[in-house]
């Protein structure tokens, strides 16, 4: 199996999986029950913290546990839309936005909330005149991804954070989800209010994620309950995952350059590749883009079948965003950067991990090869 | 990596006189406690200055842990060039060009401890600045408030170049002014008060009363992970935890509710004194603030304190409780205070404590209960937790899971 499909799962880590189980079997306290078995769980529990938020380059208090990428958008939208609304109803985000994030503005416009969504340049990247621009008196909040994960490009978020310093009635959300481990982030310094993260996606396990919360904001939760995780997400905290979560992170953040360099390395070879395949069209940017995505288009293939027949030779991509392939839509990233529906609707990714290998992508490119032309006397009839 | 030292400026250290070797021994040991994880470094102490070689170190990781040590009143990384003018030049001019500092505003203030040096002060400032302005485009002058000031020493050894100043803990070094017992509760002000102290130059041992099972595990690792703040300060921290449930127990039962409160300070402090003349300490420090609490008002203290003549220091009694949260918070004991569990002092808490507690009544009351072998048992059955900065109390089992 080569499996090339990292922006939709990571393969979680042999020590990443022993680290589950162990805490799993041995700390399965309840972190907030008082006896000793409660109190280890918790200790653990605030060591992973304090694991991630030092590898995050934040506070430990800042950061609050979750399910996932889902949740943490949906809490620090919904959060920050209704308990701020007093203050207006205007929120911006982008077009290319995970639909964890549109989707939770579109609900918010049943209640009254208008959106804006800027619009990307043909390389899929938010223009920073047009976020501000985009502002006004009743702006409550921004919510741009780090890293799209459809193509794979990066958005000036630094620059984001740097005009929104200037607005500080206006919060600043990241979906992080694409970026931690790929792209370095500083949340500090890009003036970034919320940032979501998610474990799966950096070889961790399904399930677990958790969203930075700068130091002194302060909204009304999602979840409501028994008050854990100060009362922003009220649940029992998943310890043994959350243990899992800052192993994975801290492994996948190890030698953190060099991982990059490779992937960069199998990326290019990828773009060099398949710009070499005639009718094969490259929709990541080579400019500001993330290491590990590689989109593009087959017109007038259906890219369904073209997976399904990589996956028979144990090649495993997708198309756009395995979040939104059971709908078979043309993708919204691409369609958004300004592209035909001919190509907006035959894309394929090939997301790659740290653990890829050039073998690996050499094998793939070969099946891609052979794929394209076995298919193309077929769909081009 | 364009610094190679870090240079450490002595807060008030720098006006003892006789004593002065010894603080400086003290720092040096301090310092290098708190940078052991830097393998590479070399510290140099001398009469006025200490020199922190980085060999290939990160300045930026290694300023975070020496923000927090006492007796630095600043320090600036520095780059060492030889003491020849084109040197000096190239110097500077590569230090600014890493800093980006186009656009930007700069002056140099050149200082001298070596008088012999060809050229003065005000020469070397004009050579330096004309010779960045002609390099570097786009930079201007302001000697009034600059982006920039380029400091340069020129001592007998070498030229040292610094462009920044990074604000130190000031006070003096911990351990400089000898030894005393903390009480530490848990609660807010507790650390802060031990905070203050240490910058004032003592060690500290804490010492921390449980009362298993009316407070729980959850409330000893509070004041564990307290100490692991405050061992950051000095590199290690001692904890002494006394077990009190017995005596507890015997004042509830003995002692009349109103003046419970006013028993229980006094055999705490008398244990504590205990602990301190074992550990070799000369003071006992609390977290008290004047008319806080019942047991911290004027008439409390006067009775309490009947029971020592050990000095009982009170580094936040004349201070409003939003300052001392204010320190907690900007220390990093706040949050950890903030948890919700009891200490041995609220567990017990009578509904009307009496205010103004009285000398003779409390004598009264205790005499004739026996708490003398009681204090002796929980002396001798004390447990010593030795923290160090960034270490973990027995938790490796934990660290290899993360």
């Amino acid at each position: 199996m080569i499996y090339l499909d990292n922006s939709a799962t990571t393969r979680p880590l042999e020590e990443v999986v022993d680290s589950f189980a162990k805490a799993s079997r041995l700390y399965f306290g309840n972190p907030s029950s008082i006896h000793k078995a409660g109190l280890q769980a918790n200790q653990l529990l605030e060591r992973a913290r304090e694991q991630i938020a030092s590898i995050l380059g934040v506070l430990p208090a800042e950061i609050v546990f979750t399910s996932g990428g889902t949740e943490g958008n949906n809490t620090a939208i919904k959060g920050i839309a209704y308990t701020y609304r007093s203050r207006g109803k205007h929120i911006i985000t982008t077009s290319i936005e995970h639909p964890s994030v549109t989707n939770v503005c579109e609900q918010l416009k049943k209640d009254g909330f208008e959106i804006t969504y800027l619009p990307v340049n043909s390389s899929g990247r938010v223009r920073v005149e047009d976020v501000k621009n985009a502002l006004r008196d009743d702006t409550i909040l921004v919510s741009v991804m780090h890293v799209n994960n459809e193509v794979g490009t990066i958005q000036p978020i630094e620059e984001i954070g740097q005009l929104l310093k200037n607005y500080p009635k206006v919060f600043f959300h990241v979906d992080n989800v694409q970026g931690v481990g790929k792209v370095a982030l500083d949340y500090h310094r890009s003036h970034i209010d919320l940032a979501t993260i998610s474990a799966h996606k950096f070889h961790g396990l399904k399930g677990t994620g958790a969203l930075f919360i700068r130091q002194g904001i302060r909204f009304d939760p999602l979840l409501s309950g028994g008050g854990q995780e100060e009362n922003i997400r009220s649940g029992t905290e998943n310890t043994p995952g959350i243990v899992a979560m800052a192993k994975a992170l801290r492994l996948t953040t190890e030698n953190f350059a060099e991982k990059v360099n490779h992937m960069k390395a199998i990326q290019q070879y990828f773009f060099t590749e398949l710009s070499m395949i005639p009718g094969v069209k490259l929709n990541t940017p080579q400019k500001n883009c993330a290491p590990h995505i590689v989109n593009f288009s087959l017109p007038g293939f259906k890219t369904e079948v073209f997976i399904s027949a990589l996956s028979e030779r144990g090649v495993y991509v997708s198309t756009t965003s395995a979040c939104s392939v059971q709908r078979n839509e043309p993708s919204k990233t691409l369609l958004a950067m300004g592209c035909g529906d001919d190509i907006a609707s035959t894309s394929v990714r090939i997301s790659l991990s740290f653990e890829n290998t050039m073998d690996e992508a050499k094998e793939a490119m070969k099946a891609i090869k052979e794929c394209i032309n076995e298919l193309k006397s077929v769909m081009r009839g | 990596m364009i610094y190679d030292q870090i240079l450490v400026r002595y807060g008030e250290i720098s006006t003892k006189g006789k004593n002065r070797g010894q603080f400086i021994d003290r720092l040096r040991a301090n310092t290098a406690y708190v940078l052991k994880d830097f393998k590479n470094i070399k510290i140099r102490a001398h009469r006025d200055r200490m020199y922190i070689e980085l060999n290939g170190e990160n300045w930026e990781k290694v300023a975070e842990p020496l923000k927090k040590v006492f007796g630095i009143q600043s320090f600036s990384p520095v780059m060492k060039v030889e003491k020849d003018i084109e040197n000096i030049k190239e110097g500077s001019l590569a230090l600014f060009q890493k800093l980006g500092v186009a656009g930007k505003t700069f002056k140099v203030a050149t200082r001298r401890s070596d008088k012999t040096f060809e050229y003065t002060s005000n020469e070397m400032n004009q050579m330096l600045g004309s010779h960045l302005l002609q390099h570097i485009p786009d930079l201007r002058v302001d000697v009034h408030q600059p982006d920039y000031e380029l400091q340069v020493e020129v001592r007998h050894d070498a030229v040292y170049l610094t462009c920044e100043v990074i604000d130190g803990a000031h006070g003096l070094p911990v351990g400089s002014s000898g030894k005393a017992m903390l009480m530490l509760s848990g609660g807010i002000d507790s650390p802060v008060a031990g905070y203050l102290a240490m910058k004032r130059g003592l060690l500290l041992e804490a010492v921390h009363f449980a009362s298993p099972p009316f407070t729980s595990e959850h409330a000893k690792q509070k004041v564990i992970d307290l100490g692991k703040v405050l061992a950051e300060v000095s590199g290690k921290f001692t904890i002494h935890i006394v077990p009190f449930t017995e005596i507890q127990q015997l004042i509830q039962e003995k002692i009349p509710q109103s003046y419970t409160m006013t028993t229980t300070r006094r055999i705490m402090l008398r244990i504590t004194d205990k602990i301190r003349e074992q550990r070799n300490g000369l003071a006992i420090v609390t977290g008290e603030s004047l008319g806080q609490v019942a047991s911290q008002t004027i008439e409390s203290m006067y009775t309490i304190n009947e029971v020592t003549n050990t000095p009982v220091l009170r580094p936040l009694v004349t201070m409003d409780k939003n300052d001392i949260i204010a320190i907690a918070e900007k220390i990093g004991t706040l949050a950890i205070s903030n948890r919700p569990y009891e200490d041995c002092c609220t567990i017990f808490t009578p509904q009307q404590p009496a205010t103004k507690p009285r000398r003779d009544k409390v004598n009264q009351y205790e005499a004739g209960i026996d708490f003398d072998s009681l204090i002796d048992k929980a002396v001798a059955g004390v447990e010593t937790i030795k923290l160090e900065a960034g270490k973990d109390y027995d938790e490796s089992e934990l660290a290899d899971l993360l």
